[in-house]
């Protein structure tokens, strides 16, 4: 995963992409996470697209890019932090954690700094609930998180 | 010859330092001229210990850990390399207590082989669960899965067999196994720990499910919050493909299918609706997926730990399985300790172990050794136990009859500053949060809960409000088609009856924020 690095809306590309999807059973979902993965997001260009290459209505194709959490309609900032806020991580202290992080960049649950470095997301469990709390930063897991790790996942993002 | 040195790649492990662990191992031991072979594993699941690394010597591995990179060179110092006179080695890993003391089915490869090296899948039994399948026939398979009283992991306990024979009793053109790997539940990662430390063991499970209701397409549904396990995973079925074991030949192909962060998507119909490209909404049954599945066709959709039991039943027996756990319960369940927890990690165990047990000698208490006030057992949709529960054993039948349930596995303490209330409302809200949308109670009723919670803890008419609870659970119990609404009234209720006290004071609003 690492850093990404997002492209400008193209629709040739976005076409190679869903025909490398062609003959797949049920093939949206991956097709719209390669779309996202590419373009970082699922512009209204795209439903548009993929409603036509797949046959769908363009009301399907948008009840599915807004029913998972994990699509977006706009580009997130240059780095995604997610920290979980489920039940075992709460038992770890991870609320005031978190609320800290959030402090930290001056952003609430779902946004982007305005500077567009980084977007803070909830998540509800990673998995890593015997080492808790945890987060994930740009796709890498981390876990048993401390105040100390604030400054840490500071400088990453400032990177 | 040169050392070789066990480093873990679980996420759990990463998580914690053991990549950087592993490199700076490798840059030190180039420096010193010592010639170490750095082989990275799945975990033990220790997690308080990790990272572990491991050593072979002549009389086995040795374990030290938790190793820090600052802790490298130290290793590496003196006249021997990782001393056993080291502060942090533990000796041999099977001796720790804490894996002395489990019954190990499942998980006995997790972390001691290369997850991704079918020679070491094979040099510690693989594949010998398939061989007695082939051996016996599709029917007399399915017979052994019915015989071990195997029941399904993913929490709702359906005999696995029974599911199975339903799949190759229905005639059809097509049937698919798909693999439940959407472990959304907090407090659970067993599934995780399989992908990422043996995935050969659930491709071996998912072929013999194939072989013996007669399915030719699997796929495993893979939550997006698990990269790495969806990395591995798809490794794991590119090798497996390159051996033949996969593919045309073996009459049996693999898919991964990636997840997109919907916690309702663990729920079987759902997940299938998601699988097929569709919101993951869920489907009123009948038509049982057994039936009418995966694009209709009749399909066998088992939890990851429900399929990756299936090789060691079919290796050693039916029997040998069934002889493990307690009542209906047969068998073991790898207990996953997480949270405010000493000792976390994985316990696979034979069903029958207290909750007590499980909480104060497994888990030791409390990591920071306050005293433990709830457990919630089985994920959010799990019920909040107190101390006065202790005595009740892991089961599926005991958990139910206390209106709770063993889910999939996951324990989470919590100690004495815990708010009951908070957690209440907490399940209510997660219930908003992740609802289809299908069931008005669920979708309508979350929301109302969470806001009259809110009205509780602000202690406005405390006790008509706790009545308007009480009444919403019964019908989000009664009135919702799956579990997400059915059983969210479960960690509700229970924080209610065994912790009244908690719902009883006024505080600041901004406590349930």
């Amino acid at each position: 995963m690492g850093l990404a690095r997002v492209a400008v809306w193209d629709e040739t590309e976005a076409s190679l992409i869903i025909g490398r999807h062609a003959g797949r059973e049920g093939p949206l979902l991956p097709v719209l996470h390669d779309l996202q993965m590419t373009f970082g997001c699922i512009p209204p260009a795209a439903v548009r697209l993929v409603s036509e290459a797949l046959n769908l209505t363009r009301a399907e194709v948008h009840g599915v890019v807004s029913f998972y959490h994990d699509f977006r309609e706009q580009p997130a900032g240059r780095h995604v932090l997610k920290l979980c806020r489920a039940e075992a991580c709460q038992s770890m202290d991870g609320e005031d954690l978190a609320r800290r992080i959030l402090d930290r960049f001056g952003v609430d649950w779902g946004d982007t700094t305005p500077d567009g470095r980084v977007t803070v997301e909830a998540t509800y469990c990673l998995g890593l609930c015997a080492c808790a709390p945890s987060a994930m930063l740009d796709g890498e897991p981390m876990a048993r998180l401390t105040p100390q790790s604030i400054d840490e996942i500071a400088r990453e993002v400032d990177q | 010859m040169s050392l070789r040195v066990f480093i873990p790649c679980d996420a759990a492990a990463r998580a914690v330092g053991a990549d950087r662990v592993a490199t700076t191992l490798g840059e030190e031991a180039r420096k010193q001229g010592l010639a170490i072979d750095i082989v990275r594993t799945g975990s033990r699941g220790l997690f308080w210990l990790e990272p572990m690394i491991e050593v072979a010597t002549e009389g086995g591995r040795i374990a030290f850990g938790p190793i820090a990179v600052k802790d490298v060179l130290g290793l590496l110092a003196g006249q021997q390399p990782f001393s056993p006179a080291h502060p942090l080695c533990l000796g041999r890993p099977e001796n720790i207590p804490f894996l002395k003391r489990q019954t190990r089915v499942t998980f006995a490869r997790c972390g001691i082989i290369d997850p991704l090296s079918l020679a070491d899948y094979r040099a510690h039994g693989g594949f010998c669960g398939l061989e007695r399948a082939k051996s016996l026939g599709a029917a007399a398979t399915i017979d052994e899965v019915v015989k071990s009283g195997l029941r399904g992991r993913g929490g709702a306990g359906f005999p696995t067999g029974i599911k199975w024979k339903t799949v190759a009793d229905t005639p059809a053109d097509r049937k698919y196994i798909v693999c439940n790997a959407d472990e959304g539940d907090s407090g659970t990662y067993a599934d995780r720990m399989i992908m990422e430390g043996d995935p050969f063991l659930l491709i071996e499970g998912m072929v013999i499910a194939g072989f013996a209701v007669g399915a030719t397409k699997g796929y495993v549904y893979i939550r997006s919050e698990y990269p790495d396990a969806v990395r591995t995973m798809e490794r794991a079925i590119v090798l497996a493909e390159a051996e033949g074991l996969l593919g045309r030949e073996a009459g049996f192909d693999m898919e991964v299918r990636v997840g997109a962060g919907a916690y309702v998507c663990g729920e079987e119909t759902s997940l299938l609706e998601s699988l097929e490209g569709k919101r993951g909404q869920v489907r009123a049954k009948p038509p049982l997926p057994a039936h009418k599945g995966l694009f209709g066709k009749p399909t066998v959709i088992n939890n990851l730990i429900s399929l990756a039991t299936v090789p060691a039943i079919l290796a050693d027996g039916a029997q040998r399985y069934a002889d493990l756990g307690l009542g209906r319960s047969r068998g073991t369940m790898p207990i996953q300790l997480a949270g405010n927890v000493k000792y976390g990690g994985l316990f696979e165990a034979a069903f029958g172990l207290t909750l007590g047990e499980i909480v104060e000698d497994i888990g030791g208490g409390t990591k920071n050794g306050r005293p433990v006030r709830a457990v919630q057992v089985g994920g959010p949709l799990g019920a909040y136990f107190p101390r006065a529960l202790f005595n009740t054993p892991f089961d599926y039948e005991a958990f139910a009859a206390l209106d709770g349930l063993i889910g999939h596995g996951g324990v989470v303490v919590f100690d004495d500053r815990v708010d009951m209330a908070h957690q209440a409302r907490f399940a209510l809200e997660f219930c908003a949060i992740e609802s289809c949308g299908k069931c008005t109670p669920c979708r309508l009723g979350s929301v109302r809960g969470t806001e009259t919670m809110d009205k509780i803890m602000r202690g406005e008419r405390t006790e008509a409000n706790l009545a308007l609870i009480a009444d919403l659970c019964q019908t989000l119990k009664f009135g919702s088609l799956c579990a997400l609404g059915g059983f969210t009234p479960y960690p509700v209720m229970s924080a209610i009856k065994h912790f009244p006290e908690d719902f009883n004071r006024p505080r600041l609003h901004a406590a349930a924020e």
